[in-house]
C-alpha cells in the first residue's frame, strides 16, 4: 500500500455507522486497499468536503447525492454514483389515512393535514409532499424534524408521524414503505385501522458518490471490491446486515428523477446546490 | 415461462404472510418466479417492500386470463448464501462430545446447524479429557430426579424440645454448616461460565449441584433460627480453610480439593449429624444434604480418574494442591473450637463426664471415618495406599 488511502466519508446517523465503517475498513485493507472513513454529523458539510476534494468517496443519501451533483457542476467539477445497495432500488412512499376518517380517494386529502418527516426527509416528506401537490392535492404539511441534516436516515420522525395519525392529531401520514410494513408489524399503526390512499413512483435511494479528483485506479479497484463482497463470506454478512443490503450493485443515475422533481419544487436546493429553505438547519 | 403460485389469501406480511413466502421460495432455485396472490390491501405495498430487503426482486405480473397476482417475486440467492459452509456444531446424542471443541461453536447447541460468523467467546475450559465425565449424563439425569423442596421435604413444625445447650450445639454447627456451603456453591459457580456449552451436560450438572447447595444453606439456615435464636460463631480458621477453595482457579485442582477431599468428609459429618442428631428436624436436614454430597463427590472423583488415566501429570499436580494449601494454612487454627465441641455435646447427648468421654470418641471416630474415605478415593485416582495415607494427613482439619 504505497498510494495514500482513499477518504471516504460517511454521516454518523447512528452508532452502528462506526460498526459497519471500521468492519469494511478492515476486510479492504485485508483485500490491499487502504480507505480512511471520515464522520460527519449531517450530510451538507460532508457534500461540500466530497465536491471540495477532500473526500474522494461520499456515503450519500439521495438528496446528497443531488446536492453533490450540483455543488459539482457549478464547480467544474463532476461526480457519479459507483456503486449502491440492492435495497437501495425502486422504493415507494405511500400516504397513508385511518381507515374510519372517510377518505377515500387522494382528492379527499385537499386542505387536510400530513404528518411527515423531517425537513430534509426524501420519502417521508419531499417525494410524498410532490406526489400530492403534482396532483393538485394542497395538503397542509405537520412536519415531524427528527434527525435534521441526516436526510431522513434516522427513522424517528416517520415513527412520530405514524403516531400522530393514529392518535388522531392529523388526518395523514407519509413514509417509507418498508416502514409502512415495519409499523403495521410493530403495532405502530393497528391492523386493518389505516389504510394506503396513495403510492409514490419507485425511486432509488443511497448511493457511494466518487468525485473526479479521487484517483481512478484505487477508486476502480474499491468498487470492484465492493462489488465482490458476498452475502455468503461470514466475515461480512454482519457488516451487509447492520448496512441492509444483500449485495453492492453498480451505481445508476436514473432513479433521482422524481427527488429531484420534488426539490426544485419546493425550493429545497437551488440549481447551484445553495441551501435555499430557509427553515433548513442542519 | 413456467411459474409456481402462491395465495395468501387474506394474510398479510405483518400477521405471517412472510413464513408462507419463504416456505414457497425455499425449494425454487435462485431466478424462479413466483406469483403471489392475496386479497390483503397492504401486500402490493408490503409485498415489494418485503423482497427487497430479502435480496428478492418483484415483477408486474404480466397480463394473462384470469385476475392478476399481486406480484411476481423472482427468487434471490441470499437464503442459500447466509447457509454456504454452514457446520454442524458436533454431535447432539447425550454424551457425544468432541476433545476440542471450537471456540466459534460458542453457545449454539451441541449438534446445531451454524451460520459461519458471529462470536468466538473464550471458554477456557475447553477440553474434553479436562471436564468430562462419561458419568455425567446419567449422574444429572439422577440429580434432577433427586430434587427437594424445603417447604415440605422436613417435618419443620414437627414438636420437640431440647435443653438450651443442646439447642446452642445444634445452632453452632449449622452456623459452620452454613458458610461451608456458601463455599460449596460459590466454586462451581465461578467455574461454570468457564466450561465450553459443548459439554453441556457437565454445565447442568455443576449448575444442579449449584441449586443442591442453595437448598443447603437455605434448610441449615432455617433449621438453625428455628426456636428463634441467633446464629453460632464463624471463626477466622475455618474462613481461611474455605477461601482457599474459592481462590483455587484451577477446575481440576480446585474439584479436588472441595468434591474429592472437602464433601467427601462433609459426607461423613453429614451422616455423623444424622446419627446423633437430637431433634428430628436436624435428622432430616443433615440427611437430605448427604444425599446430594454423594452425587457431588461421585462426579469429582469420576472426571478426576477419567483425566488421570490420560494425563500422567495430574497425580503429582494433584499432590503439589494439598501440600500447597496445607502450607498456607499452617499458621491458622483449623477447626472452631465452638464446633468441635458442639458436636462433641450433640453426640455425648448429656454434661456427664461418661457421656461427654462417649461423644468425644464419636467425634474421633468421626475423624478416622473422614481419613479412610479420604484415603479410598485417593487411591481410586491412582494414588498407592501410603501416599494416599500421607495426603489425606495433610486435608485441612476444617473438614472442608
Ligand atoms: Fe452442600
Ligand atoms: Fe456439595
Amino acid at each position: 500500500m504505497t498510494t495514500r488511502p482513499l477518504v471516504l466519508g460517511a454521516v454518523a446517523y447512528d452508532p452502528k455507522v462506526v460498526t459497519i465503517w471500521d468492519g469494511f475498513r478492515s476486510w479492504l485493507r485485508e483485500h490491499g486497499l487502504a480507505v480512511d472513513h471520515v464522520l460527519y454529523p449531517h450530510y451538507e458539510r460532508m457534500v461540500d468536503d466530497l465536491v471540495a476534494g477532500r473526500l474522494d468517496l461520499a456515503w450519500n443519501s439521495p438528496l446528497a447525492w443531488l446536492r453533490a451533483g450540483r455543488l459539482a457542476a457549478a464547480t467544474g467539477r463532476s461526480v457519479r454514483p459507483l456503486v449502491m445497495r440492492d435495497t437501495d432500488r425502486d422504493l415507494t412512499s405511500v400516504v397513508v389515512v385511518r381507515d374510519a376518517a372517510g377518505i377515500t380517494t387522494i382528492a379527499d386529502l385537499a386542505g387536510k393535514l400530513v404528518a411527515t418527516g423531517a425537513i430534509d426527509s426524501p420519502q417521508a416528506t419531499l417525494i410524498p409532499l410532490a406526489h400530492l401537490a403534482e396532483r393538485g392535492v394542497k395538503v397542509q404539511a405537520h412536519r415531524f424534524d427528527v434527525g435534521v441534516g441526516l436526510h431522513g436516515d434516522h427513522i424517528g420522525g416517520e415513527r412520530e408521524a405514524a403516531r400522530a395519525l393514529v392518535d388522531g392529531e392529523v388526518d395523514a401520514a407519509a413514509m417509507l414503505d418498508a416502514n409502512h410494513l415495519l409499523f403495521v408489524k410493530e403495532g405502530v399503526l393497528p391492523a386493518g385501522h389505516t389504510r394506503v390512499i396513495a403510492q409514490t413512483e419507485p425511486y432509488d435511494h443511497c448511493n457511494m458518490t466518487v468525485v473526479d479528483t479521487a484517483p481512478r485506479a484505487a477508486v476502480d479497484r474499491f468498487a470492484a471490491l465492493l462489488l465482490g463482497m458476498s452475502y455468503a463470506d461470514p466475515r461480512v454478512r454482519h457488516l451487509l446486515d447492520l448496512e441492509g443490503l444483500t449485495r453492492w450493485e453498480s451505481g445508476r443515475t436514473d432513479g433521482y428523477q422524481v427527488l429531484s422533481a420534488a426539490v426544485d419544487r419546493c425550493g429545497f436546493y437551488g440549481p447551484d446546490g445553495e441551501l435555499w429553505m430557509p427553515a433548513y438547519h442542519p | 415461462m413456467s411459474e409456481d403460485r402462491l395465495d395468501l389469501g387474506g394474510l398479510g406480511l405483518d400477521r405471517g404472510g412472510q413464513l408462507l413466502l419463504r416456505r414457497a421460495l425455499a425449494p425454487l432455485a435462485a431466478g424462479s418466479r413466483l406469483a403471489v396472490y392475496g386479497r390483503d390491501p397492504h401486500l402490493p405495498v408490503h409485498l415489494p417492500a418485503w423482497c427487497r430487503a430479502e435480496g428478492h426482486r418483484v415483477e408486474s405480473p404480466e397480463p394473462g386470463q384470469g385476475p392478476p397476482p399481486v406480484a411476481v417475486v423472482v427468487r434471490g440467492a441470499r437464503p442459500d448464501h447466509r447457509w454456504h459452509g454452514a457446520i454442524r456444531a458436533g454431535d447432539p446424542a447425550t454424551g457425544a462430545v468432541q476433545r476440542h471443541p471450537p471456540a466459534r461453536w460458542g453457545l449454539a447447541a451441541r449438534g446445531a446447524l451454524l451460520e459461519g460468523g458471529g462470536p468466538e467467546p473464550h471458554f477456557d475450559l475447553d477440553d474434553r479429557d479436562l471436564v468430562w465425565a462419561e458419568v455425567a449424563p446419567q449422574l444429572y439425569a439422577y440429580a434432577a430426579s433427586r430434587q427437594w423442596d424445603p417447604a415440605t421435604a422436613v417435618p419443620w413444625s414437627e414438636p420437640f424440645f431440647l435443653p438450651p445447650d443442646i439447642e446452642a450445639a445444634v445452632v453452632q454447627v449449622m452456623t459452620y454448616l452454613v458458610e461451608n456451603e456458601q463455599a460449596a456453591l460459590v466454586v462451581p459457580a465461578r467455574f461454570l461460565g468457564r466450561i465450553h456449552p459443548h459439554f453441556r451436560e457437565v454445565a447442568q450438572l455443576l449448575a444442579v449441584q449449584v441449586a443442591d447447595e442453595a437448598r443447603h444453606m437455605e434448610i441449615f439456615n432455617r433449621r438453625a433460627l428455628l426456636r428463634g435464636g441467633g446464629l453460632g460463631t464463624s471463626s477466622a480458621g475455618g474462613r481461611s480453610s474455605l477461601f482457599t477453595l474459592v481462590e483455587e482457579s484451577d477446575f481440576s485442582l480446585s474439584s479436588f480439593l472441595l468434591s474429592v477431599l472437602g464433601e467427601g468428609s462433609f459426607v461423613n459429618l453429614l451422616g455423623f449429624l444424622q446419627r446423633y442428631a437430637p431433634d428430628p428436624v436436624t435428622r432430616r436436614v443433615a440427611w437430605l444434604a448427604m444425599q446430594d454430597e454423594r452425587r457431588h463427590v461421585l462426579f469429582g472423583v469420576a472426571h478426576l480418574a477419567n483425566q488421570a488415566s490420560v494425563d500422567p501429570t495430574l497425580l503429582g499436580r494433584l499432590r503439589s494442591a494439598i501440600e500447597r494449601r496445607h502450607d498456607a494454612l499452617a499458621d491458622t487454627a483449623g477447626l472452631n473450637d465452638d464446633v468441635f465441641d458442639a458436636l462433641v455435646l450433640m453426640a455425648a447427648g448429656g454434661w456427664e463426664p461418661e457421656a461427654i468421654a462417649a461423644g468425644h470418641e464419636r467425634v474421633r471416630q468421626l475423624e478416622r471415618d473422614m481419613d479412610q474415605g479420604r484415603r479410598r478415593r485417593l487411591e481410586r485416582l491412582g494414588f498407592p495406599p501410603d501416599e494416599a495415607a500421607a495426603l489425606s494427613a495433610l486435608h485441612t482439619r476444617n473438614f472442608m
